[in-house]
């Protein structure tokens, strides 16, 4: 029984027929519109002018584009109550600050799980995966109790330092480190005379670039994302991600600046993922559960 | 002569072990349990030093919390007056005397029933096909469906395109070919909204799952293919099902908790298009009832209760499916 073998460009292909291969092309073709449409909509009825996004049949496609609800969103910041830019610094603040530190903390606690063997390590790391089955929401009462006890409640601490306590990056860390990372590097460092913390910072760390790089996107695009908080009263510690959704909610009138908002919104992760794909994949390679 | 130089040789190395079977090392057997603990624990001082602050925090505001809302979930609390000890009543009360908590029970259930598994199977299936695409080509590809889940709140654009007026995008389109007379209200509409939340929760759901599956196929070693191949798997489902899913087990396993936990926590999606509440509540959550008595009324006791009920549902799907999971390829 001789074997249809099929041959790419650069390769050899085994079991793959055309007709799959169409097949496959087609499904992805349609979801890809699904996913993309949208998408692009949302920045189109941003170039819009006010008589194309308020006209009947609506038209996918923008016919005169124009920057207007851009400048009427820059206008819109300029007359709200609190200054734009202070929304937006909140939120550069604490996506900053939330990152650093979740890395750094991580990162520590990372090497101690997978590269040193001391009691505890295996129920932490349990704990670890179990957190990452629910979400915060489950936890949000306490967690406000928690807040008031510490009088972190209308402060920028509520929302930064239970960052550092994120898990996700964590566990994508550790996981990274324990393949990345050979003891045997470890061991002759160690027996070179390096602390275990030298060894931590001057040789394991520069090992894993691309798992600490998949923590500061993950860590900063959850934070940039964050919206209203229970934990905050004040207008002026608000997020830009609050004030955009006051601006969407503002009905007819700002149809175009709500449009430009969300544009602004979303290009900052897509450009950070763009930047960091080829690493967050990397990091993802040995994102799998042992058990 | 031979012996001559085989004795010096002997006591070389003696005198080499002597040192060492002075310090004699000393064996797990020489001492108790709690010792030996004890023993690795001061050996191994730096790495607690290392995981310290991160577990601080970690069990401060995630697992202390969890905790204490069990605790709480058994008082009637109000953050002023000392908790009052009401044992299971606030439990009783929910699933007894709550018709809205019903409700929302029932809605996280369908919500989560439904884009649990399908954005999972969705997740697998855009990346095998994504897999199959030439390198370069694939990046862009995963770039169009993973974006809309990192986005924020790119998904409001769906209030537009599901519009309840004739500017609606889909309302324009069934107008424009006769197929309704008047605009159909989307998310105002006890019977579209819940289809229509869920289908966009599910357009943002390609998430670290996906990222996930795309990443273990990359790494699946290419010779199991090869060798599969001259063993007999004739095509690519055969392959699929007899070497990529088994060898991906792991992720498979991280993308499930991914992906049931994410498919609890849909509220915010709810919010920016159906309003809170949603019409007549047809929309309505455990999130919602949750942060309705929790933050709206401060009836901590009653809304840690529902807590704990939305924390069992997330942990033991999570389990189960975990427990499933762990039996494929066995």
């Amino acid at each position: 029984m001789a074997k249809k073998i099929r041959i790419r460009k650069h390769s050899v292909v085994l079991n793959r027929s055309r007709g799959g291969d169409l097949g496959i092309g087609i499904m992805l073709t349609i979801m890809g519109a699904f996913m993309f449409l949208p998408m692009l909509y949302a920045i189109l009825q941003s170039l819009k002018p006010l008589d194309e996004l308020w006209m009947f049949p609506p038209r996918f496609f923008v016919v005169n584009p124009t920057f207007k609800n851009y400048t009427d969103l820059f206008r819109l910041m300029n007359t709200s109550w609190v200054p734009f830019s202070r929304y937006l610094f909140n939120t550069v603040f604490i996506s900053v600050a939330g990152t650093f530190g979740n890395l750094i903390l991580s990162s520590m606690a990372a090497y101690a799980l997978s590269k040193i063997k001391f009691p505890g390590r295996g129920w932490m790391f349990q704990m670890v995966v179990l957190s990452l089955m629910f979400n915060a929401t489950a936890a949000s009462i306490a967690n406000f109790i928690a807040m008031s006890l510490l009088g972190w409640v209308d402060t920028y601490w509520s929302i930064i330092v239970p960052a550092w306590g994120s898990t996700l990056g964590l566990y994508l860390m550790k996981q990274f480190m324990e393949t990345a990372v050979a003891d045997t590097v470890l061991e002759s460092a160690r027996l070179d005379g390096c602390s275990e913390f030298t060894t931590f910072l001057k040789i394991a760390m520069p090992m894993v670039k691309p798992a600490w790089l998949t923590l500061i996107v993950y860590s900063f695009q959850g934070l940039w994302n964050t919206g209203a908080s229970i934990y905050i009263y004040s207008e002026e510690l608000k997020t830009f991600s609050y004030a955009i959704s006051q601006i969407l909610s503002g009905g007819i009138v700002r149809a175009g600046a709500g449009a430009a908002s969300t544009v602004v919104m979303m290009i900052v992760p897509i450009v950070v993922f763009v930047i960091t794909q080829s690493n967050i994949i990397e990091t993802m390679a040995s994102s799998g559960m042992k058990d | 002569m031979a012996k001559d130089i085989a004795v010096p040789a002997d006591e070389m190395t003696g005198k080499a072990n002597k040192p060492k079977e002075n310090k004699k090392p000393v064996s797990r057997k020489d001492m108790s349990r709690l010792q030996w603990t004890w023993k690795e624990i001061k050996r191994n001082k730096t790495a607690y030093f290392l995981v310290a602050p991160f577990m601080l925090i970690f069990f401060v505001f995630t697992v202390v919390p969890v905790f204490v809302s069990i605790g709480l979930s058994l008082t009637d609390f109000n953050m002023l007056q000392v908790p009052d000890f009401i044992f299971l009543d606030n439990y009783i009360t929910l699933f007894l005397d709550d018709d809205l908590f019903i409700k929302a029970l029932q809605n996280t259930l369908i919500f989560a029933a439904i884009t649990g598994p399908v954005s999972y199977i969705l997740s697998f299936v855009v990346a095998w096909f994504i897999n199959e695409l030439p390198p370069k080509f694939r990046a862009l590809v995963t770039l169009v469906f993973y974006a809309p889940s990192i986005s924020g709140m790119v998904y409001t654009i769906w209030a537009t395109i599901l519009s309840g007026d004739s500017y609606g995008w889909v309302n324009g389109f069934l107008l424009n070919t006769g197929i309704v007379t008047e605009p159909i209200q989307f998310f105002k509409n006890v019977d579209y909204c819940m289809p229509c939340c869920i289908i966009v929760a599910l357009w943002t759901s390609l998430g670290t799952a996906f990222l996930s599956f795309i990443a273990g196929l990359q790494v699946v070693d290419r010779s199991l293919y090869e060798a599969g191949a001259v063993d007999g798997v004739k095509n690519r489902w055969q392959e699929l099902w007899y070497i990529t899913l088994p060898v991906m087990k792991s992720q498979l396993m991280f993308g499930a908790i991914m992906a049931i936990t994410t498919s609890f926590g849909f509220g915010a999606v709810v919010d920016a298009l159906a309003g809170n509440p949603s019409v007549d509540y047809c929309a309505w959550t455990l999130t919602h009832h949750l942060a309705d008595y929790g933050n709206s009324r401060f009836e901590v006791g009653y809304s840690s209760a529902i807590a704990v009920v939305l924390f069992a549902l997330m942990f033991g799907s999570n389990l189960l499916v975990n427990k499933l999971l762990s039996k494929l390829g066995q």
